[in-house]
C-alpha cells in the first residue's frame, strides 16, 4: 500500500486502482470528523492530488475510521469561537465565513466533478457537512447503522456545503424539504428506499462493499467513464452559488450566535436531538 | 414508576435495549428514564433508535422523541406507527 498522505484529520493511500481516503479526526470537542480549517486544508491537498492525476488511481473511496460515524459536519465549536474572536477584533464575521464557504465549495465541487469514480462508505453519524461530503460522491454505500440528517435549521442556518442542490439533483426536492424543515434524521434503510444509498450492507461492511464498487468501476475505459459522469452528473452551479448567499445572509442573524453558543456550552446528553 | 411491561411491544423494546447495552434481562422497566438507566449519550440513543426502527419496521422522526424519556414513551411511539 502506497500512502501519499497522512494528515491530522484524514489520510489517503493507494489500494490497487483505488485511492482510499480515510477520515480520522477524533479530538476532544470534535469526535466525529467535524470539518474545520485543518480538514479543509487537507481536503484541498487531496483535490490538488486528484487534479495532478491521483497517481493513476481510477476511483476514490471515502470512509471514516472513527467508530461514531462518517462525519458529524462542520466544526461548530470552531465556528462559534471564530465568530466571537472576530467580533472582538472588529472584523465582520460573515466575511471570513464567506471565504471558508468559497473554499469548501471549491473542494466539494471538485470532488463532485472529478473524472474518477467516487464512492462513499458511510456508517453511524452522517450529519450536516458530513452528509454533504457523501453527496459529492457518485455512489453511497451505507451500513445499517448510518443516519443522514440536515440539522442546520436548529442553528438558524441552511446547509452550507452544497447539500441541498446535490440532494435535490440526486434524489428530489421533496426529500430535501422533509429533511430540511423537520431536521429529522433518516436511517440507512429509508435512505436506501429513497435511492440516496445505492447499497445497504451489514454493520461494518460498507468499506468492503464500497471497495468492490470502486474496483468494478475501474474495469471500464477511463475516458468513457469520465464522459458518462460529465453527462450524467451536472453540477448545479447556480443553485450552489445561491446557497452560499443564503447561508451568509442568515449567518448575520443573532439567532445563529445564540444557537451556536447554546450548542457549544450545552452539557445536555442529547445535543443531537431537536 | 411502572415496573411491569404492559404489552408485548414494551417487553420486546426492553429486551432490545437491555441486550444492546449489556443490561440483565428483566432489569429494565417501562417507566425507567432511558438516558439515566442506560447511561447513554445522544449518539448511543440514535443508534438504539436505528435498531428500534429496523426491528419494528417503523420510522420514528427524531422530533417525536422530544420530551419522551421512558421506554413506555418510546413503545407508544412505535405502537402509533405500527397501527
Amino acid at each position: 500500500m502506497n500512502a501519499p498522505f497522512v494528515g491530522e484529520t484524514l489520510s489517503y493511500a493507494h489500494v490497487g486502482t483505488t485511492l482510499e481516503v480515510t477520515l480520522h479526526r477524533s479530538v476532544p470537542g470534535a469526535t466525529c470528523n467535524e470539518i474545520g480549517e485543518q480538514t479543509l486544508r487537507e481536503l484541498e491537498g487531496l483535490v490538488a492530488y486528484l487534479a495532478s492525476g491521483a497517481g493513476g488511481a481510477r476511483a476514490v473511496l471515502f470512509a471514516s475510521s472513527v467508530p461514531r460515524g462518517f462525519c458529524a459536519g462542520a466544526d461548530l465549536r470552531a465556528l462559534y469561537e471564530g465568530m466571537v474572536a472576530r467580533r472582538g477584533a472588529g472584523v465582520p464575521p460573515v466575511a471570513e465565513v464567506r471565504a471558508f464557504l468559497d473554499r469548501i465549495h471549491a473542494v466539494f465541487d471538485a470532488l463532485d466533478t472529478t473524472p474518477l469514480t467516487t464512492v462513499a462508505a458511510v456508517h453511524g453519524v452522517v450529519f450536516g457537512g458530513g452528509f454533504e461530503l457523501a453527496l459529492t460522491c457518485d455512489v453511497i454505500v451505507a451500513d445499517k447503522t448510518a443516519r443522514f440528517c440536515f440539522p442546520e435549521l436548529r442553528l438558524g442556518l441552511v446547509p452550507g456545503f452544497g447539500g441541498i442542490p446535490r440532494l435535490a439533483r440526486d434524489v428530489g426536492n421533496a426529500v430535501v424539504r422533509d429533511l430540511l424543515f423537520t431536521g429529522r434524521s433518516l436511517n440507512a434503510q429509508r435512505a436506501h428506499q429513497l435511492g440516496l444509498v445505492s447499497q445497504l450492507v451489514a454493520p461494518g461492511e460498507a468499506g468492503h462493499v464500497a471497495r468492490k464498487v470502486a474496483e468494478q468501476a475501474a474495469r471500464f475505459d477511463a475516458a468513457t467513464s469520465a464522459a458518462g459522469k460529465a453527462f450524467a452528473k451536472p453540477l448545479p452551479s447556480e443553485w450552489l452559488n445561491r446557497e452560499k448567499d443564503t447561508f451568509c445572509a442568515l449567518f448575520t442573524s443573532p439567532v445563529v450566535e445564540a444557537a451556536l453558543h447554546k450548542f457549544v456550552t450545552s452539557t445536555d446528553a442529547r445535543p443531537y436531538l431537536p | 414508576m411502572n415496573a411491569t411491561p404492559s404489552s408485548d411491544l414494551e417487553t420486546r423494546l426492553l429486551t432490545l435495549a437491555a441486550a444492546r447495552f449489556g443490561k440483565a434481562a428483566g432489569s429494565l422497566a417501562p417507566g425507567d428514564d432511558i438516558f439515566e438507566t442506560l447511561g447513554i449519550d445522544s449518539i448511543q440513543a440514535m443508534e438504539m433508535l436505528t435498531e428500534i426502527e429496523t426491528t419494528f419496521g417503523v420510522e420514528i422522526p427524531d422530533y417525536e422523541l422530544q420530551g419522551v424519556t421512558t421506554f413506555a414513551g418510546i413503545a407508544e411511539l412505535v405502537r402509533r406507527r405500527l397501527g
